[in-house]
Order: structure tokens, then sequence, then C-alpha cells
């Protein structure tokens, strides 16, 4: 059931472009035809999928407080007690985390990038140069803070184990990945309609499909409720 | 003077938000009250700043295949120190409100492309003089922006409701747009906004048009063409 909430939550909700103003770069950017959107619907939903995985686990073992982190152990065995309490107390900082997530998704993005032109070579073709502009899209650094928040104290997964975290963020940065798709589906199939109908000049290309993203989100807005309604009338 | 003049360009000539359309994200999410809109935009100029420096300081160091990461290296040092200072120094309803597009500032479009485009490829002073100028304009547009979505839907200017300045009665009876605050609100004026500067250069595209045309071919401007500027046209034209 939880899963349900989660699920209807970030896909309709607090839909990553229309409610949270995540990754408008590529929204407009790449929804001008269908194919294009799919494919950069799937690569970003993969990416985002896989990035909240591996910061998660990165941020568990490196940066958080706790006798779980790897430098605890290193700083155990290599005689430096005073730095290890500190570990034990205050991990790494926060500070890191900005600088360390970025690069872990730049790295990812990357090796994702050679496996891809190995594996699928048409396809490797078909994105072209959106494939490495996916490490600067919003959402998927954005989908890894949001996860971060969360297990802050006063956030959903503050109680949980770090395996159930770990479950938790990957569906979290696989579901956000999902609404950003279906968006950008969306908005695709309504450019190209737009693009043969008359239009003011002024409003040709982009103003317009600002304004009809406006109107998307007008219309999810009526999903504000959803999640508590669930909650009441199923949990 | 290449300063000066890449401060007047950043401004306006390539306004990041308006003419490149760049950084529309933080754009939209932080200009719900003038006050987080001009926090925000100190922020990402500051990064702007300090990054552009560093990166056309050490430009001729970076290796041409990793030089995006490197970038990023050096933009995410920067963003995460003016990450601790606005937790430090800026109000707390502000950093709460702004959230997690401070950090997010590291993969803001504007700073890298910048990078890339500018500081990469020109000297230190010029690249600071590049930041100020494209900071600039990106704290103008995030203040007009924010400041019609916060009369409009907030009754409000840097959190002082205005309406109380006309009378009383008038606040009670003027109720905001709320949906201005919202998500919609925010798209439907960007593209109003989008709209309006393209139809402005549009407008003076055709202006230009004319006048190359009244000035090398003077019979082809017909007389009820009344929107002829007064220049070439002259002498030349009709």
């Amino acid at each position: 059931m939880e899963l349900l909430y989660i699920i209807v939550g970030l896909v309709f909700v607090n839909n990553f472009v229309l409610a949270q103003f995540l990754g408008l770069c590529p929204f407009i950017g790449v929804s001008k035809k269908t194919s294009d959107a799919f494919g950069m619907g799937l690569a970003v939903t993969f990416v985002m999928a896989m990035a909240s995985f591996f910061t998660f686990a990165i941020n568990e073992f490196f940066i958080r407080a706790g006798s779980q982190n790897v430098f605890y152990s290193l700083a155990g065995t290599t005689g430096f007690a005073d730095a290890q309490k500190f570990i034990l107390k205050n991990g790494l900082g926060e500070v890191l985390t900005t600088g360390v997530f970025i690069l872990v998704i730049a790295g990812f993005v990357q090796f994702i990038e050679l496996v891809i032109r190995k594996v699928s070579r048409p396809l490797y073709d078909a994105l072209g140069i959106y494939l490495p502009l996916i490490t600067t899209n919003c959402t998927v650094l954005g989908v890894a803070l949001l996860n971060m928040k969360q297990i802050q104290p006063g956030g959903s997964w503050a109680e949980m184990s770090f395996g159930e975290g770990l479950v938790w963020a990957t569906l979290s940065g696989l579901f956000a990945g999902v609404g950003f798709s279906m968006v950008m589906l969306l908005m695709s199939g309504i450019r190209e309609r737009l693009a043969v109908s008359r239009l003011p000049r002024a409003f040709q290309g982009v103003p317009i499909a600002f304004i009809c993203t406006g109107i998307m989100a007008l219309a999810f807005l009526g999903f504000t409720g959803m999640v508590g309604g669930l909650k009441a009338n199923l949990g | 003077m290449e300063f000066f003049k890449q401060v007047k360009n950043g401004l306006f000539k390539e306004n990041p938000t308006f003419v490149i359309m760049l950084g529309i994200c933080p754009t939209l999410a932080t200009t719900t009250t003038v006050k987080n809109a001009f926090f925000m935009a100190l922020a990402a100029t500051a990064v702007l700043i300090c990054s552009n420096a560093i990166i056309s300081l050490a430009r001729k160091s970076f290796p041409k295949e990793i030089r995006i990461p490197c970038f990023v290296v050096v933009i995410a040092s920067f963003v995460t120190m003016v990450d601790l200072m606005m937790n430090a120094f800026a109000p707390e309803a502000v950093v709460k409100a702004l959230g997690i597009f401070i950090p997010l500032i590291v993969v803001n479009c504007i700073i890298l492309g910048r990078a890339e485009a500018y500081a990469a490829k020109n000297g230190a002073l010029n690249s600071i003089g590049d930041g100020i100028g494209i900071g600039g304009g990106f704290m103008l547009a995030l203040l007009l922006i924010a400041t019609i979505r916060e009369i409009l839907g907030n009754g409000s200017f840097w959190e002082t409701p205005i309406t109380m300045a006309f009378s009383p009665q008038a606040s009670a009876l003027v109720k905001p747009v709320s949906v201005m605050t919202l998500a919609p609100g925010a798209f439907l004026l960007l593209g109003t906004m989008f709209a309006f500067f393209k139809w402005r250069k549009m407008r003076k595209q055709e202006a230009l048009a004319q006048t190359l045309v009244a000035a090398a071919a003077p019979w082809e401007v017909g007389p009820e063409k009344k929107k002829e500027p007064a220049g070439e046209a002259g002498p030349a034209g009709r």
C-alpha cells in the first residue's frame, strides 16, 4: 500500500516537471517529437533510478555519521581514535553531498554512455547529445537530494533501516522518472499538433509550449488531495 | 572596456532567461516571492562570478576531453560554499523556501554554459565581467517575474502586503489570484513573457528590414506603409 501512495505521489501529485519545476530544460528542448521524447524519457528514468541507488548507498557508507561509515573502520585500523569519534558523531558532513553526488552521477552517465555505445549503436546515435546532457539534468540530482531529505529526522524514512531505505530510494527515483517521462510524452503529442496549427507568430514555439505546460499543471493541481484520500479510503 | 561590454551584454542582449533561455528550473521555482528570488539570484551570481574567475584563470590546464567534469568540480565547490553561507546568513524562511535549488545551482545550465562558452576562452577580468553581467541579467529576470507573481498572487511585495496601502476596504475586496504563486501561474506567466519578448524582437527585425528595403529599393516601399522609420528612408525613399 505504501508503494501505491509513493507512486501516486511522485507521478501525479508532486510531478517532477509540473509541480516541482525540475527537468524543464530537456522538457522544452526534447519534447518536439514523440520518438525523441520516448527515448529520452527511458534514458532519464533509468539514470534516475540507478543514480538514486548509488547516491543513497554512497551516502550511507561514506558520508553519513555512524559506525557503518567506511572511514570509521579506516580510522580505527590506522589508529586515529579522535577521527573515529568524529565520524561516529558527524560523518563527513553534509557539505560533501553536493559535490560527491554530482561526480557520482557524471561518472555513471559516462559509464552508461559507453555501455549503450557498445550494446546498441543505433540507440546511441539516436540519443546523440542528449545522453551526456542527462548529467546536468536537474531531475537526477534533484531526486538524489530529495531522497536525502527523507532520511533526515522528520522525513518519512527517518526510522527505516538501510536496506529498506535503499529500496524506497531506488523506487523513488524510478517513479519520479516515470512521472517525468509521462509528462514529456504528453507534451510531445501536444506540440506535434501545435506545430501544424495556426498561432500568432509571437507565440509559436517555446511560448505556446509553456502556456500548454501551465494548463497541464493546472490540471495536475487537481490531484492535490489524492494521497490523503487514498490513505483515508484504502489505508 | 571589454569588461563593461560583457557586463552590459549579459544584462540585456544575452539575458540568460529571456534570450538564451537557460536555467528555467530555478527561475520558476524560486520566484514565489521577491525575497526568495533576490536571494536565489544573489547565490547564483556569486557562484557564477567565482567559477568564471577560477575557470578562466586555470583554463590552460584543463585537458580537453574531461574539461566538463573539471568545470563541475570547480562549480560544486563554490556551490557548497554558497550553500553554507546562505544557511548561515540568509533568513531561515528563505533558505527553507529555496530548498534543494541552492545545491541544484551546480547543474544550472547558465553556469556550466557560460564556463564552457566564455570563461574557458577568455581572460579573468572579462570573465568576471561576464559573470556580473549574466548574473545581473538573471537577477533582473527573476525580480521581474517574482514581482508579478507576488503582487498578483499574494497581494504583497517583499512579504509586506500592499493592498493595505490603498485602503482597508480595498484589501477586503481585492483578493489575490493565488494560482500565480502556484505552478501553473508560473508557466503561464513565463509563456506570455516569452511571447512578449519574441514579439518585440520581431517588430525590431521588421523595422530593420523596412529600413534596408527602403534604402535599397525605394520603389518597393508602398505609400500605405506607415511604420517605416524616418532614418534612411527620408532622402532615398518616398
